[in-house]
């Protein structure tokens, strides 16, 4: 599966981002099942609202990280959410 | 005593929360206890809504509906909405009997997550006899509406000798119906399974067909549908990592407000498992002896405790090595390397004779009846 640069990302309707605070961590919750996430890849998936692209979530991320050179890291990452249909594009 | 060693304990993530033994469906492979008919009692809305909190408090996050049928408990729609706020990620783990449009709609406004609907075969005419009840079609049309209000839909069917010829047409059916998720669940022989096991147990050629129909579609249908295959243990070398090792995940809470370690935990001698009603989820979890008693490695006998598999497979379950050895501290027989295996051989071959003979026993339904009959 690979990304559109130019459509914007929207997280999956039929999966769900929750932070649990016994885990300390986000999750994504599923039928039977749940996927614990690392910060930096809770925080791409947070901005997967249906408003931001490729290139405007790297800009926005690196902004607030204030760093530069993300854009394999979450091309990466966004290729594997898209796979196990956790986000989607159109 | 076995447990009450020094195992770190990790905190429940699945809560199993069986309401009810009460079910319209007759299914001869239930995972339900043989003699749940004596247990009549079931905790009321307010135990629940106790047990669905404190279980949440400690981080239990998963959450399954499930019986029996829970859709003959009156207070579901309360119950969901209470796990909702809560936090859970709840799943109705279903027959679909009786489950109408305005029912589904309700669930949704309560905070449902998810729908399982079961469905017993590909053709109504089988499907209706394994269910011991006419459901075929309103099961289909169920699983159209769970769609259709936007649940993701998982599809459950149970595969045993009677069915997995259908494997085909089974595929043909979840894609036909849009389901999200197929579980194709080989029959686990506990409970009803177990009573009516020979003639369940497909054959070894059997098995290897229907596993390379259902892989060639999991490939055909990446990105689309997700396939939980439910491995069919008697034709694998090593056992499962049952209940991801006892204690450490899973907790069930049967209608009658036994805290289980497994569903099937009730039928092993001696446990002392828990009720509800008198002590609080982080009691039992903790400190109770069911719950201690099988963590850790501390009571394996050999040739477990000397494996060096032993963390990957946590010895098998425990009720298998019960059930076929008579020892439930004794390596699940499935694994080559237990000295009983060779029961899981005769089990076969007493299967296949089923087969072959030409006064085939009757499948002994889930029902009262028959549960008073047998214990």
């Amino acid at each position: 599966m690979t990304i559109n640069p130019d459509l914007p990302f929207k997280f999956s309707p039929l999966h769900r981002l929750q932070w649990e605070e016994a885990q300390q961590k986000d999750v994504i919750l599923y039928p039977e099942g749940m996927v614990e996430l690392n910060q930096s890849s809770a925080e791409i998936l947070k901005l997967c609202d249906g408003t931001r692209n490729l290139t405007q979530i790297v800009a926005e991320l690196e902004q607030k990280f204030a760093t530069t050179g993300l854009t394999k890291d979450i091309t990466t990452f966004l290729e594997i959410a898209l796979k196990n249909g956790w986000i989607q594009q159109n | 005593m076995a447990g009450f060693n020094k195992t770190k304990i990790t905190p429940p993530r699945w809560l199993l929360a069986e309401l009810t033994y009460a079910c319209p469906l007759q299914c001869p492979y239930c995972s339900n206890p043989i003699d749940y008919a004596k247990y009549q009692s079931e905790l009321t809305t307010e135990d629940w809504k106790r047990v669905l909190t404190q279980a949440r408090k400690m981080g239990a996050v998963q959450l399954g509906f499930s019986g029996g049928e829970p859709l003959t408990r009156k207070d579901l729609i309360e119950l969901v909405r209470h796990a909702r706020e809560l936090g859970y990620y709840s799943n109705l783990i279903t027959s679909g009997y009786g489950l109408s449009e305005e029912k589904i709609i309700q669930l949704k406004e309560a905070g449902l997550d998810h729908i399982q609907v079961s469905i017993q075969a590909s053709t109504q005419e089988l499907s209706d006899h394994l269910a011991g009840t006419e459901s075929y079609q309103h099961k289909k049309e169920v699983a159209r509406l769970v769609k259709k209000h936007g649940y993701p839909m998982v599809l459950c069917v149970v595969i045993h000798r009677e069915n997995i010829h259908q494997m085909p047409q089974i595929l043909e059916m979840a894609e036909e119906l849009g389901a999200d998720y197929l579980e194709l669940a080989n029959t686990q022989y506990y409970g009803w399974a177990h009573v009516n096991r020979d003639l369940l147990l497909p054959t070894k050629e059997q098995f290897e067909q229907a596993e390379q129909i259902a892989q060639a579609f999991k490939e055909k249908v990446a990105g689309k549908m997700k396939i939980y295959y439910v491995v069919p243990d008697f034709y694998e070398d090593r056992p499962k990592a049952c209940m991801n090792g006892w204690g450490t995940t899973f907790l069930t809470i049967a209608p009658d407000g036994v805290a289980l370690p497994c569903h099937s935990a009730r039928e092993l001698p001696g446990l002392d498992c828990p009720n509800v009603k008198e002590y609080s989820i982080e009691q039992i979890w903790n400190e109770s002896k069911a719950f201690n008693f099988f963590r850790g490695f501390e009571w394996m006998k050999e040739p477990c405790r000397s494996c060096d598999e032993k963390e990957k497979d946590f010895g098998g379950c425990r009720c298998q090595a019960y059930l076929l050895s008579g020892d439930m501290y004794n390596a699940d027989p499935v694994c080559s390397k237990s000295p009983d295996h060779a029961v899981i051989q005769q089990a076969i071959d007493s299967a296949r004779a089923s087969t072959l003979s030409a006064d085939e026993k009757p499948l002994i339904f889930r029902n009262s009846k028959n549960s008073r009959i047998l214990s």
